[in-house]
């Protein structure tokens, strides 16, 4: 069966599977298991009531539990597994990663890549919110920053290509050195330095996030806070940094948190740019290294990433349960 | 009141210069790879794209033909256009063009300039002029013709050769159709499953719902390199595999939590009057879900499914590790990275194409749809 003629009949078996589960579960509830009449009718409706909930939630929790929570401790009890899935090993795979120079410089990467990426791309996010605010053209400009959101790091990878390559006739980079006549080089070699090529990819792809929201977030500060503060004197900056960035200062938090666990999660661009080589390695592209080789060693990389995203992940479910009180 | 953007004119026009520049800087690699798409490979390797609309001196050679030979008071003379080379026609079609230098080596093809009068190895003369004639003069005749190496102008010349390569040739139709196959059921089965659950969790009382919205907060970050090595091992062990059903439900698993988290923000600020009159009405949650809930959410429902079409369409991860990795399913991201990329890494014209394929349906969705995914952003976002 071709994949197009399947794909049709997962979508029309899957929604009409999940509407029909929806429909009939219900009718089953209220006419079968518990039926609104005969002597227990009240109570009926009331156990009915109580089990509602359950039939609505069951299909999310289910792939929910089996896709997402059910592999963190699948993949942390495989990390304690040596390579053929057999020998239990306890920590021995996390000790035989630490002992390795690449997973070393892998995990020094990713602080860097998590240290800079948010940092900048909240930075121009910011400031280019800021500046459109009042420009008669702003909305254009946001849209065009925003564009490359909708680019797939693979995409942008290859658009980056011609950024940096090192032949002078393709790279803007070595073209503009050229001109200059200073040689050609490849700046994905250049050690150390080039994370911080690979890294701009990516607050190239996410200033449009930060700046779409912390615009929202810029309009939505009241207009008496900064009339006062210029009725008081104060300047252009003053009225920015003092007035206006402590009142958006939750919402600059919840970008930069965005844009940390994004940061931990793509492989994409080590993995199209340089595959790794040159000392600019980072977890999740480590991991791919192994997967398919080593599965111990694959899931103790993933279990690392997961317990560098943990503090995050607390503070978040911290903050929700705040806000539900 | 002002701000710094408007306070006076010279900081207006540093806002616009500073915006203006920012702007230029985002857009310029993405028209770098646009403009590329359209050049043929010899353009390509001669002249960056931002030379793409000037002539570019490019290098052809010529043997010159021993026939033509005639003598004249001792000295073999050999005259001829550079130009009239059948084999050079496709690159100058009128049989005419300009030449700036010439040389009689491959390894330096540019040597002399148009019009100078140079030894040729052995004993002889050659000149190359601008306009391609060429006079050899040699005191024997000779048996092998020479080989001219010259520099042309050439105009500049956009192509939709690439594109033709890329869509009908080169199995990026096929990867284009798989990303289709794995895009439109991976965006829509999540929607309904999360709908449900959002509402649930937004407008039915039970025990455990906040602990269940903690925990759809908390799996929102759970990294999905976690779920590769257990879930492809589960996949295979009940027999699905690699397969477009393992990516169905893969994608479906991953998109869930950011589902489910929108919908709810977005359906807990629903007016509650209505959901409770409609109840008063005697209809039954279902009733409630489907006639009132449903089309009310249709903005968060339409922010959703753009950032799910978006984040599959896009995906490298999830395809390289569900799907088998043989041509006949891959998905274009991974044909690019995995293929292209490999096979083809100095084929600048063919990899500019294939990109640009990829991401023009994202863009197309992006702008027409701009207005949801902003929505959606602040709605995941901003609490």
């Amino acid at each position: 069966m071709s994949p197009v003629v399947q794909g049709m009949l997962t979508i029309i078996i899957g929604v009409g599977g999940c509407v029909g589960y929806f429909y009939f579960s219900n009718i089953i509830l209220d006419k079968v298991i518990f039926p609104a009449k005969g002597p227990q009718a009240g109570r009926n409706i009331n156990r009915a009531n109580q089990v509602r909930p359950w039939l609505f939630l069951f299909p999310a929790m289910f792939a929910l539990g089996l896709y997402l929570a059910y592999p963190v401790v699948g993949s942390f009890w495989r990390s304690l597994f040596d390579r053929s899935g057999a020998n239990f090993i306890g920590l021995g795979n996390y000790f035989d990663l630490f002992n390795e120079s690449t997973f070393r410089t892998a995990v020094f990467n990713n602080l860097l890549w998590v240290l800079f990426v948010p940092a900048a791309a909240t930075f121009f996010g910011l400031l280019i919110a800021q500046l459109t605010d009042r420009l008669s053209w702003g909305n254009i400009a946001k849209s065009l920053i925003f564009m490359p959101m909708a680019i797939s790091f693979v995409g942008a990878s290859l658009i980056w290509r011609f950024v940096y390559s090192a032949n002078p006739d393709i790279g803007i980079i070595n073209a503009i050195r050229d001109s200059m006549g200073l040689v050609a080089l490849d700046p994905l070699q250049i050690r150390f330095w080039n994370n911080f090529f690979l890294m701009f990819i990516l607050v190239w792809i996410q200033t449009g996030f930060a700046m779409v929201i912390l615009s929202a977030a810029l309009r939505g500060i009241p207009e008496e806070t900064i009339e006062a503060a210029i009725i008081d004197g104060a300047n252009p900056f003053q009225v920015f940094f003092k007035i206006k960035v402590p009142q958006i200062m939750g919402t600059i938090i919840v970008v930069w948190t965005t844009i940390t666990i994004l940061t931990l999660k793509v492989f994409d661009i080590v993995y199209t740019m340089t595959g790794g080589n040159f000392g600019t390695h980072i977890l999740p592209s480590y991991m791919m290294t192994y997967m398919f080789r080593d599965d111990g060693r694959a899931t103790a990389v993933a279990f690392v990433i997961m317990i560098l995203v943990l503090p995050v992940m607390i503070s978040n479910i911290r903050q929700a349960r705040k806000e539900m009180r | 009141m002002d701000n710094i953007a408007g306070q006076n004119s010279s900081n207006k026009f540093l806002a616009n210069l500073t915006v203006f520049v920012l702007v230029v800087l985002w857009l310029l690699p993405t028209i770098g790879l646009f403009v590329s798409s359209f050049r043929d490979r010899d353009q390509i390797s001669n002249s960056g794209w931002w030379q793409a609309p000037m002539a570019v001196d490019l290098n052809f050679r010529t043997r010159v033909a021993t026939d033509g030979a005639r003598e004249e008071n001792g000295v073999f003379i050999i005259e001829g256009n550079v130009f009239a080379d059948p084999a050079l026609a496709s690159s100058f079609p009128e049989g005419t063009g300009t030449v700036a230098a010439f040389g009689t080596r491959a390894v330096a093809p540019g040597e002399f300039s148009a019009g100078e009068v140079t030894e040729l190895r052995g004993d002889g003369t050659i000149v190359v002029n601008s306009d391609g004639s060429y006079r050899i003069e040699t005191a024997e005749p000779l048996d092998r013709g020479p080989t001219l190496y010259f520099e042309a102008r050439t105009p500049p010349k956009f192509t939709l050769d690439n594109y033709r390569t890329v869509l009908f040739a080169d199995g990026m139709d096929r990867a284009f159709i798989n990303t289709l196959t794995v895009t439109i059921p991976a965006t829509i089965i999540p929607i309904l499953i999360a709908a449900f659950a959002a509402y649930a969790l937004a407008w039915m009382d039970f025990p455990g719902r906040g602990l269940l919205i903690a925990a759809v907060v908390g799996l929102l970050v759970v990294p999905l390199q976690l779920a590769l090595v257990p879930l492809l091992k589960l996949h295979t062990e009940i027999g699905i595999g690699q397969s477009f059903l393992g990516i169905w439900l893969a994608h479906t698993g991953f998109g869930l939590p950011l589902a489910v988290y929108l919908l709810r923000n977005y359906m807990v600020g629903l007016p509650r009057d209505i959901i409770e009159s409609a109840k008063v009405d005697g209809a039954t949650d279902f009733q409630i879900f489907v006639r009132i809930i449903l089309p009310l959410s249709f903005p968060a429902l339409a922010s959703f499914a753009i950032f799910q079409f978006l984040w599959t369409w896009n995906d490298l991860l999830v395809a390289k590790v569900f799907l088998p990795s043989g041509a006949e399913s891959q998905v274009m991201t991974v044909k690019i990275a995995d293929d292209l990329l490999g096979s083809r890494g100095g084929d600048w014209g063919i990899l500019a194409t294939a990109a640009f394929v990829s991401i023009a349906v994202p863009l197309i969705v992006f702008f027409t749809m701009q207005r949801y995914l902003v929505r959606g952003l602040l709605a995941g976002s901003v609490k």
